[in-house]
C-alpha cells in the first residue's frame, strides 16, 4: 500500500479520497478495494517518515481536505523500490508443517492431509476458472492476476505431488 | 432406479514383462465405477499408472486380470476387432501423442470417425466444421498434421475423439502440449460437452482441466489413495480480488 500510493503521488498531488479511486480504476476486479480509512492510516504513516507532505485547502461547507504531495525523499525512495527485485512467493508453510508434524501427533496420517489439501487446491481452481470465465475479456490486469494465481496453485499441486511420493 | 454405469472396472490389475523379465506391476487392484454424465480427472505422479488405467479401459491395452464393463457389457475379454468395433461406435480416445493419419487432411482426420460411425457425409463435414471451429483450428483444415504445431495436432485429436459424438470420451493428457491460450480453448469444449451430458475419464496433471471435473481419482503405484467430488466451496460470486485475498 505504501509503494503504491507513492507512486500514485509521483504522478500528480491528491487527497485520499482520490488516490482510493484511482487504485479502483486502474485494477479495475483485480484487487480488493482499498479501505478508505487504510489510505488515511498509510498517508499519516508516510508523512511522519517525510515521504509525503500535505497541505490543506479551504472547502466552502465543508471541512478543510488535505492535499498530499511526495517529497524527495520519498521519490528517492519509490525509486529505489522499482528498481530492486520483488522477492518471490514463499512455500505454504503451513501446510507443510502439518505435513511434516502429523504422523507425530497421531491425529492424521499423511495421506489423508495430502488427499484434503488437494481437493480443496482443486476447488480453488474451479473458482479461479469461473471467475475468469465472469471476467470481462478486456480486463487484461485482472485476467492476468487470475492467471498468475492459477500458475501458482498448479506449482503448490505439482509439490503436494512430489510430497506424496516422498514422504512415507 | 439405478443407473447403468458407463464404465465399471472390478480388480483391474495390469503387469508388464520388464526387459529382464521381471514383473513390473502398473495398475494394482483398481475398482472403479463412473456414472453417464459424470467427468472424472485421473491425477497421480508419473510412473503411478494412470496413462495404463485409461489405456486399460479403452481396450488399447489388454488388462493381466479384473474386469471391465463398458455400458453393462463386459468389454474385457473382447477381441482385438471386437474392441475396435466398441471404440468405433462408443469411445472417443485422445491419445498424448495425438496419432492422427499422417497423409490425410486435418478435416478428414476429424471426419473419419464420424464417417466409420455410419453419419452421413454432410453431417460429418457439419460436426467437423463445428469442432474445428470451437478450437480455434477452421483455417488449419486443408493442412497436413506434420504441418501443425504439437498444440495444433493435440486440438485436432480432440476434435476427431468428439467427432463421432461417442458415449465415453477417454483422454491422456489432453492439454499436455498447449500454452495457456489454446488450453483455454479446449476447456470451454470440455466443459461445453460436459454439460451436453457426454461422460469424460481423462489422466491430466493440469489442474485447470481437473478443475472441471465432477470428481477427481488420484492413483499412487497403481493403486487409488484418493477418490471423491470437488466441491465448491462457496456459491458463485465474487471477483478476483477476493481470490488474491483468499490466496494473500
Amino acid at each position: 500500500m505504501r509503494q503504491s500510493l507513492l507512486a500514485l503521488l509521483a504522478k500528480e498531488p491528491a487527497h485520499g479520497y482520490e488516490l482510493k479511486q484511482a487504485l479502483e480504476a486502474i485494477f479495475g476486479s483485480a484487487y480488493p478495494s482499498p479501505n478508505i480509512g487504510q489510505i488515511y492510516v498509510t498517508l499519516g504513516r508516510l508523512e511522519k517518515d517525510g515521504h509525503v507532505r500535505s497541505v490543506g485547502v479551504e472547502q466552502s461547507n465543508r471541512p478543510n481536505k488535505k492535499v498530499y504531495y511526495i517529497t524527495a525523499a520519498g521519490l528517492e525512495t519509490l525509486q529505489a523500490w522499482a528498481e530492486e527485485p520483488t522477492e518471490g512467493p514463499r512455500v505454504r508453510d503451513e501446510f507443510f508443517m502439518k505435513l511434516v508434524l502429523a504422523p507425530m501427533t497421531g491425529l492424521s496420517d499423511r495421506m489423508a492431509l495430502i488427499n484434503r489439501q488437494r481437493r480443496h487446491y482443486l476447488s480453488l481452481m474451479r473458482e479461479l476458472g469461473e471467475l475468469a470465465e465472469r471476467t470481462d475479456p478486456g480486463d487484461r490486469v485482472a485476467l492476468l492476476l487470475i492467471e498468475g494465481a492459477m500458475l501458482h496453485l498448479q506449482a503448490d499441486l505439482d509439490w503436494l505431488e512430489r510430497c506424496q511420493e516422498e514422504l512415507p | 432406479m439405478t443407473t447403468t454405469p458407463a464404465i465399471r472396472a472390478v480388480n483391474l490389475v495390469k503387469i508388464y514383462q520388464s526387459g529382464r523379465g521381471l514383473p513390473v506391476p502398473a495398475v494394482r487392484g483398481v475398482d472403479l465405477t463412473v456414472d453417464p454424465g459424470e467427468f472424472v480427472a485421473i491425477m497421480g505422479p508419473s510412473g503411478s499408472g494412470k496413462s495404463t488405467l485409461i489405456h486399460l479401459l479403452g481396450g488399447l491395452d489388454t488388462r493381466t486380470s479384473g474386469e471391465i464393463w463398458l455400458d453393462g457389457k463386459r468389454a474385457d475379454t473382447l477381441s482385438e476387432s471386437g474392441w475396435a468395433v466398441l471404440r468405433r461406435e462408443k469411445i472417443g480416445f485422445v491419445f498424448q501423442f495425438f496419432n492422427l493419419v499422417t497423409n490425410m487432411t486435418v478435416a478428414d482426420n476429424v471426419e473419419l470417425p464420424a464417417l466409420l460411425g455410419g453419419a452421413s457425409p454432410r453431417h460429418a463435414r457439419e460436426r467437423r466444421e463445428y469442432l474445428l471451429g470451437e478450437l480455434g483450428l477452421t483455417d488449419r483444415a486443408a493442412a497436413a498434421p506434420a504441418q501443425l504445431s504439437g498444440g495444433e495436432q493435440q486440438r485436432v485429436a480432440l476434435a476427431r475423439a468428439l467427432a463421432n459424438q461417442p458415449r465415453l470420451l477417454l483422454a491422456d493428457e489432453p492439454t499436455g502440449n498447449l500454452d495457456s491460450r489454446n488450453t483455454r480453448d479446449v476447456l470451454k469444449l470440455l466443459s461445453r460437452v460436459h454439460r451436453q451430458g457426454q461422460t469424460i475419464v481423462l489422466v491430466t496433471h493440469d489442474a485447470r482441466v481437473a478443475g472441471l471435473a465432477d470428481r477427481v481419482v488420484s492413483l499412487l503405484d497403481g493403486e487409488i489413495v484418493d477418490d471423491g467430488a470437488i466441491v465448491r466451496r462457496r456459491g458463485p460470486g465474487g471477483t478476483a480480488g477476493d481470490v488474491v485475498e483468499l490466496r494473500g
